[in-house]
């Protein structure tokens, strides 16, 4: 006993050194590109090249944001907006299907039920990239090849999301309560809206997130849909500049300031969102 | 009950939606067939669609527009051909849904032809006519030497020529190499005063293809029924054995090229020339800012004296895809593209395209002083050089995978073990392979 009590807060010390040099050490490795992004972001395309990556020259962070919202009549603002729609539309109805689904599954009792959710488990195993020729071809046949659509409607499907609709569901929301509820003559939609849902919301923002991350850095169905750069996302926007850079190295400063001005919806996304996340797993551990 | 039925239905649809990915996926032999012989004018107002990935295209296009109300064409982009496009074309041609017209680079048309997927222009009107416009070895890209055949409409080239720090050279009094032999010995004084006299790029076959072509080297031919390859052909083994010889020697510098240390190596004058094509012209200007004024551009080295040839590295066509509806209107855009001067033209100011017609490369803006260069005319040595390139050079269908090999090889080169003639047998074995792979005829 009392040699376990003596060597504790030295093990602890260690062990939290050690836990702290790991974090350190990741943090630096998530940081640094970031950080260059940043710093790249802010040099003229003559320093660009000739000055040290990881600290300032000269300022032109928005004389540089200014160019490359000019550039081709301001198409990368088009690509933006393109990416905000497509990636929060598609998770909000993404979330609320895989919400549906997930509580469906866990809620009701029907044959085949273990079926489908084997099924869609097994939809979580097939990389979304597989999928984006047969998608192509399927779309060839309606004509809907190059439209929003065809990079829309792939985006609102999240077998991931069902699986963990169908976990949260189950642990979180008690059959009683559906009791009550019915007894008190609310509909299943009702119930599942104005209860469920509520009870099921650290888990729908976990699946909002993922699933806007997950369409936000879409690229390559995207790129075998889409023709019309009106159309395209940001990710494939800055794909389609940067393999133009050899022959027209202008573009390199707008590819290195776009590349980092698309990732601030990511951040205020997370950052926005992570106070939902947080609050709905504290309501979950006092209850 | 009724939850019970209407689970079910979703697991239908579930089922049904399974199904048709697979039955898709399966069946997808919906191409469509071109009749190439009859090219004859569409009735009424006709809508094009064109694939490019060249920046501002769009702004050239809207002049055809303006000027021909009745053939409206829709400019589509994506990235350049080997990031995607290409893929995207092979796709679409397999739907049933490819563009109108797109553009494939020179190395690429054989990929094409090979798995017909382009059409016949020949007897569209004024196509087989406007040969002589072109230069002469871009119409046996074109035709692939064909009888009645033309499969696209060059577009722009990349003639090779040699930049130099003209400032360099004169202070350390070294004469500007006309042959290899003075190009090799001026590298050893370049290196005894501790800079180097070019880079030798791992990634750039298709640059080390372009001194090949300077050779008189061949790395395919197409006679017959089979094609022959040739990447180990005494050209090309001359060519590689030269700068095996720059490389042992540590001649020349062997940093990744198009990086920021690349450019800086230029920036800082610690490398002293690069053979390259015109349109690399911008990537030093960019990317050695501080050397401006200091640059000047002079012939290749020849591999004899007296000899005036030229390689060239990049290029591109623009081609009528194969089920394009209306080839006759397709083949007057793309004539009107790349032989009008306003055209012509616009694509040099927008995209820096270097013209593949004789009558292009004496354009006003082509023939005007370069501040870069030291207000050197230095288009007229690419011009030059543009005519001096041999027309027997041919690409082979499966560039991606040759590239590809080879460079593997041209990087155990640069990371000290094999040499670069290693590098183009094993390309030449595997492309071998490559080609009886895909069922394309192979003499072996």
């Amino acid at each position: 006993m009392t040699q376990i009590s003596a060597g504790a807060p030295k093990e602890k010390l260690a062990s939290r050194t050690a836990a702290m040099i790991v974090m350190g050490i990741s943090t630096l490795y998530f940081l640094v590109p970031i950080w260059w992004l940043f710093i790249g972001s802010t040099k003229s395309r003559e320093q660009f090249s000739s000055t040290a990556g990881l600290w300032f020259a000269d300022f032109n962070l928005f004389t540089n944001i200014g160019d490359l919202f000019a550039y081709n009549d301001g198409v990368y603002l088009k690509w933006m907006l393109n990416s905000i729609i497509y990636a929060s539309f598609g998770a909000l109805l993404g979330t609320l299907f895989a919400a549906m689904c997930g509580y469906a599954l866990a809620k009701y009792r029907f044959p085949g039920r273990e079926l489908i959710f084997n099924t869609v488990l097994g939809g979580v195993l097939v990389p979304a990239t597989a999928l984006a020729l047969p998608l192509f071809l399927i779309f060839s046949q309606f004509n809907a090849t190059n439209t929003f659509w065809s990079v829309f409607l792939p985006s609102i499907v999240s077998p991931f999301g069902v699986y963990l609709a169908r976990i949260f569901a189950a642990a979180s929301v008690p059959d009683e309560l559906l009791e009550a509820a019915r007894l008190d003559g609310a509909g299943e939609v009702r119930t599942f809206f104005s209860v469920s849902r509520r009870l099921m919301t650290p888990a729908l923002v976990t699946i909002f997130l993922f699933q806007f991350v997950a369409i936000w850095n879409n690229f390559f169905l995207p790129l075998i849909m889409l023709r019309d750069q009106t159309l395209f996302p940001v990710t494939l926007g800055l794909y389609t500049w940067n393999s133009q850079v050899n022959q027209i190295p202008e573009i390199r400063t707008f590819v290195i300031i776009g590349a980092f001005l698309s990732i601030i919806p990511l951040i205020i996304a997370f950052l926005s969102l992570q106070r939902f996340w947080r609050g709905g797993l504290g309501a979950g551990s006092v209850k | 009950m009724h939850i019970k039925n209407s689970k079910r239905i979703v697991a239908l649809g579930v089922l049904a939606a399974i199904s048709l990915t697979g039955c898709a996926a399966g069946g997808s032999g919906g191409s469509a067939s071109g009749d190439a012989a009859a090219c004859a004018p569409s009735d009424g107002k006709v809508d094009l669609t064109y694939t490019s990935w060249i920046p501002g295209i769009d702004k050239v296009v809207d002049i055809w527009n303006k000027e021909n109300p009745d053939v409206q064409v829709t400019v589509q982009t994506g990235p350049n051909g080997n990031g995607g496009t290409y893929k995207n074309f092979f796709n679409q041609l397999s739907a049933g849904n490819a563009p109108d017209l797109g553009q494939i680079e020179y190395d690429a048309l054989p990929n094409f032809r090979v798995q017909d997927g382009l059409t016949n222009i020949a007897s569209c009107k004024n196509v087989t006519e406007s040969k002589d416009d072109f230069i002469d070895w871009t119409w046996n890209q074109v035709t692939f030497g064909e009888k009645d055949s033309v499969y696209a409409i060059p577009q722009d080239t990349g003639p090779m020529a040699m930049y130099y720090r003209k400032d360099l050279f004169e202070k350390a009094g070294i004469p500007v190499p006309t042959t290899w032999d003075e190009y090799a010995a001026a590298a050893k004084t370049i290196r005894s005063q501790g800079g180097y006299i070019t880079n030798f790029p791992q990634n750039d076959v298709n640059w080390f293809a372009g001194l090949v072509w300077q050779a008189d080297g061949r790395w395919f031919s197409n006679e017959g029924d089979k094609w022959d390859v040739t990447l180990t052909s005494p050209e090309s083994e001359k060519v590689a054995d030269y700068w095996q010889g720059l490389i042992s020697t540590d001649l020349v510098s062997k940093v990744p090229a198009w990086t920021d240390e690349w450019n800086n190596a230029y920036n800082t004058g610690s490398d002293w020339t690069w053979i390259s094509a015109v349109w690399g012209a911008n990537s030093i200007s960019s990317g050695a800012p501080d050397t401006s004024g200091n640059w000047a551009v002079a012939p290749m080295p020849q591999w004899k004296a007296g000899e005036n040839k030229a390689g060239n590295w990049g290029g591109s066509s623009t081609a009528v895809l194969k089920g394009s509806k209306h080839p006759y209107e397709a083949a007057q855009f793309a004539l009107w593209l790349n032989t009008s001067d306003e055209a012509l033209t616009a694509l040099n100011k927008e995209a820096n395209l270097y013209p593949a017609t004789k009558a292009g490369l004496k354009l006003p803006v082509l023939s005007e002083g370069v501040d870069f260069y030291g207000g050197q005319k230095i288009y007229d040595t690419f011009a030059t050089a543009a005519n001096e390139t041999n027309s027997d050079f041919v690409w082979g269908p499966t560039m991606t995978q040759t590239y590809g090999d080879v460079a593997d090889g041209f990087g155990e080169v640069l990371g000290g073990t094999g040499t670069l003639t290693d590098a183009l047998k094993t390309g030449q074995k595997k492309t071998i392979d490559a080609l009886d792979a895909a069922a394309i005829p192979v003499n072996k």
